[in-house]
């Protein structure tokens, strides 16, 4: 039997994945529908310090290659999802919670208080690539990535994981600024930016005009993300992006990934990804001769 | 994957002074129950159950918004967005069927009881409104079996809200199944008589939705998802729900009241 428990800075999982933040994550029942399902750790919606509804319809559109979505970081603010939080766990989930902010201090203040619902660590979404004002800005500047991440370590005592943005020249360097700000690991990849046009009406598809593409079409960005990233810092790796399949995983954990998180995969195969996922993971891994998933982290920088 | 398509409107016929069918051609299936997202193009998009099946397909909208507002000026030959069909469907099953619709809920029930009465079930229609104009699909209701009128004001029908209504023939006729949609409130009350009577319900629920595929969790109804799980739900699901009757969410997914 290969193991399959994975830790990234102390937090321990069942197994390598995680729920991809936006996905069923919202409400507690969800969180908890989906850790039952077999995820190793659910993240959360991203939260703000205050509500937010988000965009208007179209938010998502689904094509060949992936989802393109524009949500507008809806979320009911960080007060109000104490509840949310406490409802999965209550279901014995582990939580990652995932938070935002217009400025370092609201990051700060957000990450505080969501600290002290239990959660396992901190995602800081540094990286939504379709709100303006809130996080979009900061991935592109690595001073502000190392800034960001250290307000937030100052002001708790989880890990503090930051989620970067691929819609730069060079994701490692933005890494490193993480890890120099203290981030005890790193999310890689979000979305990137792009857009649907409906020719028939002559207009994009989504309302906000552009979003963030996920699924399929980034695996192999958000696996060369994870192999750059990995040759630079000395911190564990969330792989994400694309994640489909066992094999899909692996090709991130062999990139150095600790871990993967799914989302868009949600709509091909399921909820029954996750439990799928795993097994697939384990059989291949077993076929390759590891006894272990940590054994596969990063063999292929060899 | 299922993708968008754009069809022009083929028809628009006003059902009542606040309700509008819209029908066009789409190329896929569809079952009683199910939904479509309807892209309204610059203004939103929205869940909206199909009132008509088959090749030229319909939906049923009440006026109560921007979007739907607008949708209201359209004229045949305008093109609305749509994917689909989404969510789960009436199941039909039983003889003797009640089905029991208030206002703009008939839109969701309509091609179930019709369905019921192709396959020879004895459907018994209990319809609810505000006023005697305000009536949907008394008409079709009508050519599927006996039908019953509640109107709050009295305008036609008897005088009042539709529990009380369909409460007297529940009395009456021992049926295998009730259906029910329109206010949730009202299907809570009918959820609660179908359950006192020991008779299976499935009601459909409706909710705000982002996606309509499963992912953008705004349309959570406790652990279960109104656009993934339903819009169908039997009593047994709703009677051990906390938030159905109580709760929904609000666009930035706070917990409001019904």
């Amino acid at each position: 039997m290969v193991d399959l428990r994975t830790e990234i800075a102390g937090v321990a999982l069942r197994n390598p994945t995680m729920l991809a933040s936006g996905f069923l994550d919202e409400t507690g029942g969800s969180m908890a529908r989906v850790y039952k399902a077999g995820a190793g750790a659910v993240v959360t919606k991203s939260v703000g310090p205050v509500p937010r509804e988000g965009y208007p319809n179209p938010t998502i559109v689904e094509l060949d290659a992936g989802l393109l979505n524009a949500v507008g970081l809806p979320n009911p603010g960080v007060v109000e999802f104490e509840h949310e939080v406490k409802r999965a766990q209550a279901a014995g989930a582990v939580v990652i919670g995932s938070v935002y902010g217009k400025d370092a201090d609201e990051y700060a203040a957000v990450a505080a208080k969501m600290s002290t619902y239990g959660v396992q660590a901190i995602e800081l979404n540094l990286s939504c690539p379709h709100a303006k004002g809130l996080g979009t800005e900061i991935a592109q500047d690595e001073a502000a990535v190392r800034d960001f991440t250290r307000e937030v370590k100052d002001v708790v005592d989880i890990p503090v994981f930051p989620k970067l943005s691929p819609n730069v020249q060079d994701i490692a360097k933005f890494a490193v600024a993480a890890e120099e700000g203290g981030a005890d690991g790193i999310v890689a990849i979000n979305t990137l930016k792009a857009m649907a046009i409906t020719p028939e009406l002559k207009m994009p598809s989504l309302a906000n005009r552009f979003g963030g593409l996920s699924g399929p079409a980034i695996r192999p960005i958000g696996v060369r993300a994870v192999y750059d990233i990995c040759e630079k810092v000395h911190i564990p790796v969330i792989g994400v992006g694309g994640v489909g399949s066992g094999r899909d995983a692996l090709e991130y954990i062999m990139a150095g990934a600790s871990a993967v998180q799914i989302g868009t995969s949600i709509l091909s195969r399921g909820l029954g990804v996750f439990d799928q996922v795993v097994k697939e993971m384990a059989s291949l891994l077993e076929e390759g001769g590891f006894r272990s998933v940590s054994e596969a982290i990063g063999v292929a920088h060899a | 994957m299922p993708r968008i398509q754009v069809v022009p409107l083929l028809e628009i016929v006003r059902e009542t002074p606040t309700t509008t069918t819209y029908r066009f051609r789409a190329d896929f299936g569809g079952k009683p129950g199910q939904f479509l997202m309807v892209w309204i193009p610059r203004y939103d998009e929205l869940p909206m159950a199909l009132s008509y099946l088959g090749g030229v397909k319909g939906i049923t909208v009440r006026d109560y918004g921007d979007a739907t507002h607008a949708l209201a000026a359209f004229s045949a030959g305008d093109r609305i967005g749509i994917r689909g069909p989404y969510g789960n469907a009436f199941r039909l099953e039983g003889q003797t069927i009640l089905a029991v619709g208030g206002g703009s809920g008939m839109a969701s029930m309509i091609a179930a009881i019709e369905a019921f009465a192709q396959q020879g079930a004895c459907v018994v229609t209990a319809v609810g409104a505000k006023t005697a104009e305000e009536l949907l699909f008394v008409e079709r209701a009508n050519a599927c079996g006996e039908m019953h009128i509640a109107t709050d004001d009295g305008s036609r029908g008897s005088q009042g809200f539709v529990p009380p209504l369909a409460d007297k023939l529940m009395e009456r006729v021992s049926f295998d199944l009730v259906l029910t949609c329109g206010p949730e409130k009202m299907m809570k009350a009918i959820v609660d008589l179908a359950a006192k009577r020991d008779v299976p319900v499935q009601a459909s629920l409706e909710r705000y939705m982002k996606c309509g595929i499963g992912i953008c969790d705004a349309c959570a109804l406790d652990d279960k998802l109104v656009c993934w799980d339903g819009p169908v739900f039997t009593g047994e699901e709703l009677l051990a729900s906390e938030e159905f009757g109580h709760w929904r969410r609000a666009k930035d997914g706070r917990r409001i009241p019904v």
